[in-house]
């Protein structure tokens, strides 16, 4: 007997930024031990390669999920261009705080922001900050607290 | 439960047109993807295969037999063949990502006796794939029509959202 089947579709999108790790909660003594080289008050950067994953139906009359050519731009505008050659800490609003540009909370961020995609179910993010660290978050997370909010 | 995943590549051709659109309609959906000439990519197939290993052999299935599923099933269809019009199985449907998993999915689970069709996983480039897996219906594992049903429902669903 046929399961009736899911389809997703993932797309990897690439920006390259620099941050720090450094929360104000913290002495400058406990940022160090903390968050070790991380928290080189100068900054230090990475290629992060965002992974995009829709899910839905797909329009038969198109065979797609969403259109890549809706998808790409909108993933352009909200995380490519907002983050593509920036310093995550004062050039990206969320972080200018006290959230910290941990590549989970960046993930988180990212996909707040397009959980926004209006033509299909962002379901899943996953966040390459090197090819030895992947992050993800995907929809169930979603309202625990420590997810996008 | 054990995942034992097989990797496969093909190329083949394809370009997406629907003929209820217009000239204008197509070129505007599919951009450079609806040029008439075709064109074509390395196709990557990840399949993964879900089940216990056999306490005998310490096998969930025998690579070598997937492996010539992989071949009868996929390559001989499709490698090296023009998708819009050397595989019946896609015949009437634009061959995008999403539906040449979908085909693969539907062709190869019911070769698998030894443990559980998992996952399709279909690389059209190493920045883009589609996943196919089987769906978890509250109802259960619907027939055909029931399938279609459901993806209309859900179709619906979105939409009115």
């Amino acid at each position: 007997m046929a399961r009736p089947l899911k389809i997703s579709l993932t797309r990897r999108y690439r920006f390259a930024a620099s941050h720090r790790l450094y929360s104000p909660k913290f002495s400058d003594e406990e940022n160090r031990r903390l968050y070790g080289k991380c928290s080189n008050p100068h900054g230090h950067g990475h290629n992060y390669v965002v992974e995009v994953t829709i899910a839905g139906p797909v329009d038969p009359s198109t065979g797609m999920i969403a259109n890549l050519g809706d998808l790409d731009p909108f993933v352009g505008r909200e995380v490519v261009e907002a983050f593509d050659y920036k310093y995550l800490n004062e050039e990206v609003a969320e972080f200018r705080g006290n959230l910290v540009p941990t590549t989970e909370n960046v993930a988180c961020e990212i996909f707040r922001r397009l959980r926004k995609f209006p033509n299909a179910q962002v379901e899943r993010v996953r966040i390459e900050e090197t090819s030895k660290n992947s992050f993800e978050v995907a929809d169930e997370a979603v309202g625990n607290g420590a997810g996008p909010r | 439960m054990i995942r034992v995943t097989r990797k496969m590549e093909f190329s083949a051709a394809h370009f997406y047109h629907n003929p209820n659109f217009s000239a204008e309609e197509n070129r505007r959906v599919f951009g450079k993807c609806n040029n008439p000439q075709g064109h074509g990519h390395n196709y990557v197939l990840e399949v993964t295969v879900a089940g216990e290993p056999d306490p005998e052999t310490g096998m969930v299935l025998d690579l070598k037999e997937l492996k010539d599923i992989l071949e009868e099933e996929v390559m001989e269809r499709m490698d090296h063949r023009h998708l819009n019009y050397e595989v019946p199985e896609l015949a009437g449907q634009i061959p995008t990502c999403e539906n040449i998993a979908a085909v693969i999915w539907r062709l190869l689970e019911p070769r698998i006796t030894k443990g559980r069709l998992d996952r399709v996983r279909l690389y059209e480039s190493p920045d883009l794939f589609a996943d196919c897996t089987a769906e978890k219906a509250p109802d259960g594992d619907r027939p055909g029509d029931g399938e279609l049903a459901s993806q209309e429902a859900r179709r619906r669903a979105w939409r009115d959202r």
